[in-house]
């Protein structure tokens, strides 16, 4: 925070306005607990958690930066970043979450028409509606262009027949939001961005199992699905730009996330852990991972003024989806050498919850260089956008 | 790049036009062919001290312009990126000692010829070849009002140059305690002084000092007798992170250089930035030069605030700086091909100065495990 930012008479009178709100609405309980993740696991909010959702979410607090008349809370940046800090001081989290405020919401609001986010907005905005992501296919991964699910025009609707992969928390999902061909003459404006109501017949979801044990992702199936007209997104065959706009969001909230990996994120640090399991440093590589992780800390900071003093994102912000992807693996590898022979607990007694979870989470984060682009297509972007090197021919 | 003021940005901006028209890397070219003993053209000094560098640091009341270490920084940026070989930053390492423990008669005396470039100044503490400032046997007897200088010091940076040398010695207690470490202020024509001028790999001024007898005054003590390990540490946290500074110029410059060889170089019918091995070892060091961009910036910054994390964040910086030198400067050679192993071109400068760099004020495992003993791993 600048010194000018905290002598601003506006943002105090704000400050004190959201802390007064604060006290008043935020339930105690849950202090230090995150609730957004719950929701987005299907799993339904009851008692101080439901009420909490309630109340940011009927304030647009959750979505603070969203536009008031969609339900948003219509703040700026600075009064955004007030609220942040009112939250952190309290220990109260955003229970507001998932991919229809990290990804789909800002894309709606920048490119949906008058009617589209008059109806899709507010159930964002109130955490009420969860949206999932069909981009992948089984031949379309990295060369995601190359996408076949077909959406045929019958008139009064799109008739869509295909198949998505990797759908996160699809079996959770009301909507989706999808990239089908509307043409198959050519291949990247031959796409489409269209928003499918999961409910409707045809549409079958089965959930993957992953090597963490856990199903995070789904193979969601359409057959013969009905999407009436009114839910295209964009221009017809204009899909690509409004999906690769949506994928910038993804990845500035991916590269977010590997900033509290890179901050040792809320579970305690690794060094506190290898104290316990093996006494020192011996060989400097827990300071190395840490030194590692302050750079990024680091680097997300010098971004982010940079970023404001310019009035937009620069270059920089082009390697924090690897330097975040690869830090949380690194660390996730260093704990589990740490735990030795209590790091390989699959379930069950003589292993402490804490160490089922780091391994579950080892598992898990081997996604995370794999998913909202391969670290090899970031290292493509990096080299083709930033470094202006050239196809290979 | 840090969010600069109106007043760094110029200074900035004016460095990098004076590199580029004064000193590019055929002026470090020419000075090294010359055979030049001292490491530096003493022409392309007097600019840079006309141009007010030598001052960036020294307060205006000692006739500098005080702007701090975060803008020296900037110039050494600069300078490094076409190897500018000067004794400004050996200079500002002295200098720091000063304004961290000089009482008011040192500052009088020599912050002034400091800030205008009339002395040079250097800061003299190794005695092995590894980095290892509380490695301290270089002897300073009491002997009636004064002491008696006897040891020696290795691989001083412009050492043989230096008017004024920062002499650390011991004054009490045995070779690697902390305890009994005292500061003096030496003058570099001392009697019984011996000064070796080396040829070091990368051409610039290094010097070994023999201490024979060298007697200086009580008034040569810098800050308190006995205690000076705090300050000569403090003083190679602004050293190293100024080091760090124009390390990261050159790295930035060598990977300039070499992306614009990708991009023009053509073998197989096409430039060979097309093909994917070399396009991602350049994001690799793309994503290390923001990294530890960050990290340099940090550093200079909490100087100049005073923070708290002073030493972390600069062990920081150095660790991360020595990887970054260390990878470019191969990453140079090796993406130029045959051309990158001969002299004539420039990547031999450049991985000749990365190495030099790296090893001064500690290298990559010693800032690591000082961090970690900082942060009490």
């Amino acid at each position: 925070m600048s010194a000018a930012e905290k002598l601003d008479p506006e943002l105090e009178s704000f400050r004190a306005e959201a802390r007064a709100w604060l006290a008043e609405n935020f339930p105690p309980s849950l202090k230090d607990k995150d609730v957004s993740m719950t929701a987005m696991a299907g799993i339904t909010l009851s008692g101080d958690a439901k009420l909490w959702q309630e109340r940011m979410g009927a304030k647009g607090w959750g979505t603070p930066t969203y536009p008031k008349q969609y339900g948003g809370g219509g703040l700026t940046n600075a009064q955004a970043r007030v609220l942040q800090q009112e939250m952190a001081r309290i220990g109260a989290k955003n229970p507001i979450g998932g991919m229809g405020v990290m990804m789909f919401g800002p894309t709606l609001l920048e490119y949906g028409n008058e009617e589209q986010k008059a109806r899709h907005v507010p159930g964002i905005v109130t955490g009420t509606v969860r949206w999932c992501q069909g981009y992948s296919e089984p031949n379309a991964g990295s060369d995601l262009a190359a996408l076949r699910t077909q959406a045929v025009d019958k008139g009064d609707h799109y008739l869509v027949n295909g198949q998505k992969i990797w759908t996160s928390g699809a079996q959770f999902a009301d909507w989706c939001f999808c990239l089908v061909r509307t043409d198959n003459s050519k291949k990247h404006e031959g796409i489409s961005f269209l928003l499918i109501d999961m409910k409707s017949p045809g549409v079958e979801v089965r959930p993957i199992k992953l090597i963490s044990g856990n199903s995070p992702f789904c193979e969601t199936f359409f057959t013969d699905v009905k999407v009436p007209k009114e839910n295209l997104m964009g221009p017809l065959n204009g899909g690509w730009t409004i999906g690769k706009r949506l994928l910038q969001f993804e990845r500035a909230g991916l590269g977010s996330g590997g900033g509290s990996a890179g901050r040792g994120g809320a579970a305690q640090g690794i060094d506190e852990i290898a104290k316990k399991y093996v006494g020192t440093d011996e060989k400097g590589r827990i300071a190395e991972h840490q030194m590692s992780a302050r750079a990024f800390a680091l680097t997300i900071a010098r971004a982010q003024a940079e970023a404001k003093s310019n009035a937009g994102p620069n270059q920089t912000t082009s390697i924090m989806k690897n330097a975040g992807s690869k830090l949380q693996q690194e660390r996730a590898e260093l704990l589990l050498e740490i735990m030795g022979s209590q790091g390989l607990g699959w379930e069950g007694e003589g292993f402490t919850r804490e160490e089922i979870e780091s391994t579950r989470a080892w598992l898990g984060g081997k996604a995370v260089t794999i998913y909202g682009g391969t670290a090899e297509i970031q290292n493509n972007i990096i080299a083709k956008r930033i470094l202006g090197l050239l196809d290979h021919q | 790049m840090a969010v600069l003021t109106e007043e760094q940005s110029m200074l900035r901006d004016a460095a990098k036009s004076w590199v580029s028209e004064k000193s590019p890397v055929t002026a470090f070219r020419k000075m090294r062919d010359s055979g030049n003993e001292d490491g530096f053209d003493k022409a392309a000094w007097k600019e840079i001290a006309e141009m007010g560098w030598t001052g960036i640091i020294i307060p205006e009341e000692f006739g500098g312009s005080g702007l701090g270490y975060l803008t020296l920084g900037l110039v050494l940026e600069e300078m490094g990126r076409t190897l500018t070989a000067a004794p400004l930053l050996s200079t500002a390492a002295a200098t720091s000692a000063l304004l961290i423990a000089g009482n008011d008669a040192q500052k009088k005396e020599w912050l002034p010829k400091l800030a205008e470039g009339k002395a040079i100044a250097a800061l003299a503490v190794d005695e092995k070849s590894h980095h290892a400032p509380s490695h301290m046997t270089l002897e300073a007897k009491k002997t009636g009002g004064g002491y008696t200088l006897n040891g020696k010091k290795l691989f001083v940076q412009d050492g043989g140059a230096a008017d004024l040398l920062v002499v650390a010695a011991r004054t009490a207690g045995k070779a690697d305690e902390k305890n009994g470490i005292t500061l003096f202020l030496v003058p570099g024509n001392a009697s019984g002084l011996k000064r070796t001028k080396l040829k070091s790999v990368d051409s610039r001024g290094v010097a070994n000092l023999e201490f024979h007898n060298v007697e200086v005054p009580g008034s040569a003590v810098l800050g308190a007798v006995d205690n000076g390990f705090d300050v000569l540490d403090a003083t190679l946290d602004r050293a190293r992170a100024a080091l760090a500074a124009e390390m990261l110029g050159a790295a930035t410059q060598e990977f300039e250089t070499t992306l614009d060889y990708l991009k023009t170089r053509v073998q197989f019918g096409q430039v060979i930035g097309t093909f994917q091995a070399l396009q991602h070892r350049a994001a690799k060091m793309f994503t290390d030069l923001e990294l530890t961009r960050s990290c340099v910036e940090a550093a200079l910054t909490a100087i100049d605030r005073n923070a708290n994390d002073i030493p972390a964040l600069v062990s920081l910086a150095k660790a991360k700086v020595n990887e970054l030198a260390h990878l470019v400067s191969n990453e140079m050679v090796q993406m130029h091909g045959g051309i990158g192993m001969t002299d004539a071109h420039d990547s031999g400068l450049y991985l000749k100065r990365a190495r030099a760099a790296e090893a001064t004020y500690g290298s990559a495992s010693f800032h690591r495990d000082r961090y970690a003993r900082l942060m009490g791993y």
